[in-house]
């Protein structure tokens, strides 16, 4: 079989990559979870998002893509992924948040124009626990702020050009 | 489809668990379920396993995917059974390095069990 089926590329200038981010986002959560995310009414409020996955991206994009979120949500994640109870889920949690992290990541860059084959993108890392200061040389983010069943999920790409 | 006996490749034992879940939602029935980290642990299970069908990732350590394949084509026991990649790559230059090195199928992730199965149906169905 040669067929395969292509989601449409949504835009490769960079006024459309928080669109673009959002709803790769999206797609992961809908196709791999079952769940669609919603866009909160305000801000959240983002202290006990201690789980942080997080996907290097190099070539001609370069940064870091990072998905941050609770414990809580981590293993429902974890959970509807894996068909397991949620507090059964155990060290897969971690796993499944990387997984998640590197699907947002892989279908981002395959929706930019040209970025598919000229991107690669890191194994994913995943951090436990909220005292922490991370530094990268980027020069642009982009975030997105969405709820998983009610919870916040923090999605940001940062760029160093 | 049942009593279908695939190996599944992929460096991440969560997705491999993923990747079986989705088949067995589809509905296919598996009588044996065969798991490997990468292409050069997937070819050693293959001279011990018979399989109809390979999911296999393509960017792993040791040996990544489009490796495997190739390789899969000298090894006189399995190189007639299908491979359908599984992977986040999922440019046209990744797909056609793919499909010309040997793969049957290509499934981007995230993916739907649906998904799964139509290409599982098409490699399993079609004339080699």
């Amino acid at each position: 079989m040669n067929t395969y089926k292509m989601t449409p590329i949504a835009g490769s200038g960079r006024e459309c990559w928080y669109s673009t981010l959002q709803l790769a986002i999206e797609e992961v959560f809908e196709l791999m979870l079952g769940s669609a995310l919603e866009l909160p009414s305000q801000p959240p409020p983002e202290d006990g998002l201690e789980i942080t996955s997080m996907v290097g991206m190099a070539g001609l994009l370069c940064g870091v893509l990072s998905v941050r979120c609770s414990t809580k949500s981590a293993s429902r994640i974890a959970s509807r992924m894996l068909g397991v109870d949620a507090d059964k889920s155990g060290p897969e949690l971690w796993d499944a948040l990387g997984e998640i992290c590197n699907m947002v990541a892989g279908n981002f860059k395959n929706k930019i124009a040209g970025l598919g084959d000229g991107c690669m993108l890191s194994v994913p890392t995943v951090i436990s626990g909220g005292d922490y200061n991370l530094r990268s040389l980027v020069n642009e983010e982009i975030r997105s702020v969405l709820l998983f069943e009610g919870e916040p999920l923090v999605v940001t790409l940062e760029v160093h050009n | 489809m049942t009593n279908i006996r695939v190996l599944i490749v992929d460096d991440s034992s969560v997705m491999r668990k993923i990747v079986e879940r989705s088949l067995r939602q589809a509905g296919v029935n598996l009588e044996q379920v065969v798991e490997a980290g990468n292409g050069l642990e997937a070819l050693a299970a293959l001279q011990a396993a018979q399989v109809d069908l390979i999911l296999c990732d393509i960017n792993m350590p040791v040996m990544d995917g489009l490796e495997f394949v190739k390789q899969l084509a000298g090894l006189e026991n399995s190189k007639r059974v299908p491979v359908v990649m599984i992977t986040t790559e999922g440019s046209e230059g990744h797909v056609v390095q793919a499909l010309s090195a040997g793969a049957r199928g290509y499934i981007r992730k995230p993916f739907t069990p649906d998904q799964v199965k139509e290409h599982v149906l098409a490699v399993l169905t079609e004339k080699p």
